[in-house]
């Protein structure tokens, strides 16, 4: 006999647990089901967890939640081959309660994150993969999946199966994604006792910072490097479009090589040792690239929904509000009786009124913008790091000599006014 | 109808553990706890002779709370109910008390519903001694019926089981009385993908738990750290094999620079005490 529940929720992240934790809160049957080992063994972030969004969730989380270090710095570096300039701010309003944001590792985050949802009163299957939605006169009424009796019911099924989301594409609300839609990232986790993080890092006794990494990190590919501080490991990675790393003909591992080996990196991770490696897909098409996120009887949430916004390397903050604004639509629902693609809409207004939406609409042209003139990453910022050279070389020249040098590094005329466009382009895309 | 108990360990997962190479033990946060192989084997033995002859699968295990994830496994299986005893008493148990707080929760659980067949793995990974099963034969005055690879026949009416049990250079089969104890090696079966009916009702389930306080004629003096005899004199980690040679080329060519090479180290070859011709 093939259970029915009241909603079933594809996937342990983010996005999956928020929502089946609010649903499991309001007393409704909820069934969670992941793929891995069990949630967190196959997810990955380079690992900024933003405090408001869990908060909105589970209140003073950071008092029990397995978290890595509060972030008090954010740099940024933007690097050329052997050179970088660096902005940053650090705060120490934010090394204290209720901090800004985190560093975490998503293996204990999420086991412990569908830890909380479970004693609400979801359930959670391991080790299940959903085949395909089960669709009975257009609707969704359950999912497939790929254990002996494994059909099952719901009223409605709520899809959180990451990047890929094979069951939203199945049900025809998105196509496969082209290259320019996805990045891949790949990551290690290095180990590396606390004293050294913290002393290489200028940091306070747990207290974090993360680095993120522009330029010459990526090979000047779109995309971007991150460097963070976890407990005892660093975090390092590099993202990149996969349409970047197929025109260029570069392996993901070989610019994480290629990083781990930069004269701005290397100092920080030497004599570390690499004790983990993880490679994921994320999704940076953009609001462009958003699927059909409510249909007869199913919703589509977190990165299966495509709600990234790469610019602010922010994600699983969106995923948790979508999981949340998913999870209210449910509640409505049930309370109508009514699952149909108009009812369950009550979730898209939600999620598209709020700063999720908004900020998918504010930055929906910024990738393929970037992506359409790479000039940005493989040639202004090498260009401003041989400013910065110039200009702070104390060699005699007069300072207005220098300014004039770097006028006339720009080029021709007609490249001066290409910068200027591309800087105004810049600013429009992301304004 | 035939109620068999099925005793299992969760294990840390050797094939990752870690060893602290200062304090010579296992480094237990390197490695998850899963329920240990052989014991999969077991459970899964259990629900097979259950469905050949009706009757239900009890297991059975010593540990921490966290052990409950093993039952869980277990439930996957195919397994009915879920035993735990659980106890700071029972802690540093060696076979020897680990063998008695078992027979134990065994004379309590044949209270509930009489045990015609205890069913274990064949040992623990952690332990590697196969000496708990036995054990729980002994004390229960059952026959132990060890490397056991397949059940041939179980007849609940007259009493008696009929297996094959491996040896070095092929089997034997035995026959027993009942109740008897097994110790099953792994190829006896192949656990499957376990049903969704299964899974929710491994998710849904909560087990029997037993402190020392709701066992029977309990000697106090035998369990855990009091009870175990055993002395660990030194702990190591074996040192890796390393240098050695690669041989490259086809298979022709392997062959025979490897019979090159032993031709070429007669040593090898002699005979401890014999004269070497």
């Amino acid at each position: 006999m093939s259970e029915k529940f009241d909603c079933i929720v594809v996937g342990a992240g983010p996005a999956g647990i928020s929502c089946a934790y609010e649903l499991a809160k309001a007393g409704v049957n909820v069934l969670l089901i992941e793929r891995g080992e069990y949630p967190g063994s196959k997810n990955v972030m380079g690992g900024v967890l933003y405090r408001k969004m869990m908060e909105d969730v589970i209140p003073e989380f950071w008092k029990e939640a397995p978290l890595e270090r509060p972030i008090v710095e954010q740099r940024f570096m933007m690097m050329d081959k052997e050179s970088a300039i660096t902005v940053g701010y650090k705060g120490m309003e934010w090394g204290q309660e209720p901090y800004n944001n985190f560093t975490v590792l998503r293996a204990k985050f999420d086991q412990w994150f569908a830890s909380k949802a479970v004693e609400q009163g979801a359930l959670l299957v391991n080790e299940t993969v959903v085949l395909e939605c089960i669709v009975e006169d257009g609707k969704v009424v359950g999912v497939r999946t790929d254990r002996p009796d494994g059909d099952l019911y719901a009223d409605v099924v709520v899809l959180a199966d990451g990047v890929n989301s094979l069951l939203a594409k199945s049900l025809g609300f998105h196509k496969e994604f082209r290259p320019d839609e996805v990045a891949l990232a790949t990551m290690e986790i290095i180990k590396l006792d606390k004293k050294t993080i913290e002393d290489r890092f200028n940091l306070e006794p747990n207290q974090g910072t993360t680095i993120e990494l522009f330029g010459d990190a990526t090979k000047g590919i779109l995309g971007t490097g991150f460097l963070y501080t976890n407990k005892d490991t660093l975090s390092l990675g590099v993202g990149t479009l996969l349409s970047g790393l197929i025109k260029h003909k570069i392996k993901p591992y070989e610019l994480l090589e290629y990083v781990k080996n930069h004269p701005m990196i290397r100092p920080y991770i030497t004599g570390g040792e690499p004790v983990e490696y993880l490679a994921h897909m994320i999704p940076e098409g953009g609001y462009k690239s958003m699927p059909k996120v409510a249909g007869d009887g199913v919703l589509v949430v977190g990165d299966a929904a495509q709600l990234v916004n790469a610019i602010h390397r922010e994600g699983s903050n969106l995923a948790m509000k979508s999981g949340q604004f998913a999870a209210e639509a449910v509640l409505l629902a049930k309370e109508r009786g009514d699952y149909s693609e108009a009812a369950l809409n009550h979730y898209k207004t939600k999620l598209m009124s709020s700063f999720v939406g908004q900020d998918m609409k504010k930055y929906k042209d910024s990738t393929h913008h970037f992506d359409k003139f790479p000039q940005y990453f493989d040639k202004y910022i090498p260009m401003a790091n041989k400013a910065m050279s110039q200009m702070f070389t104390v060699d005699g020249t007069s300072k207005w000599d220098k300014q004039k040098k770097i006028w006339r590094d720009v080029g021709t005329a007609r490249e001066k006014m290409k910068l200027a466009r591309d800087a105004y382009r810049a600013w429009k895309v992301m304004k | 109808m035939l109620h068999i108990v099925a005793c299992i360990k969760q294990v840390p997962d050797t094939k990752i553990i870690k060893m602290n190479p200062k304090t010579n033990t296992m480094d237990r946060a390197s490695a998850p706890a899963i329920l240990n192989p052989y014991d999969a084997h077991a459970v899964e033995e259990a629900v097979r002779l259950k469905k050949r002859y009706g009757g239900t699968v009890s297991v059975l295990t010593m540990g921490p709370p966290p052990a409950v994830k093993a039952i869980k496994k277990c439930i996957e299986i195919g397994a009915d109910e879920g035993y735990m005893i659980s106890d700071r008493a029972f802690a540093g148990a060696d076979t020897l008390a680990t063998s008695y707080a078992l027979t134990k929760a065994i004379e309590k659980i044949s209270k509930i519903k009489s045990v015609d067949l205890i069913i274990c793995g064949k040992m623990t990974i952690d332990g590697d001694t196969g000496q708990v099963g036995p054990g729980i034969a002994r004390r229960l005055d059952m026959p132990p019926l060890t490397s056991v690879n397949k059940v041939k026949e179980i007849n609940v009416e007259e009493g008696y089981a009929v297996v094959h049990r491996k040896l070095e250079d092929g089997y034997e089969v035995i026959q027993s009385t009942m109740p008897c104890l097994m110790s099953v090696e792994k190829e006896i079966n192949e656990v499957p993908y376990s049903s969704m009916t299964n899974m929710l009702k491994a998710v849904r389930y909560q087990p029997i738990i037993w402190a020392v306080a709701d066992l029977e004629d309990v000697e106090r003096t035998q369990l855990g750290l009091k009870g175990s005899p055993t002395i660990v004199s030194k702990v190591w980690a074996p040192a890796k094999p390393s240098g050695g040679e690669m041989l490259e080329g086809d298979v022709s060519q392997q062959t025979e620079q490897l019979l090159n090479i032993l031709l070429e180290k007669k040593e090898l070859f002699a005979v401890k005490g014999g004269d070497g011709s």
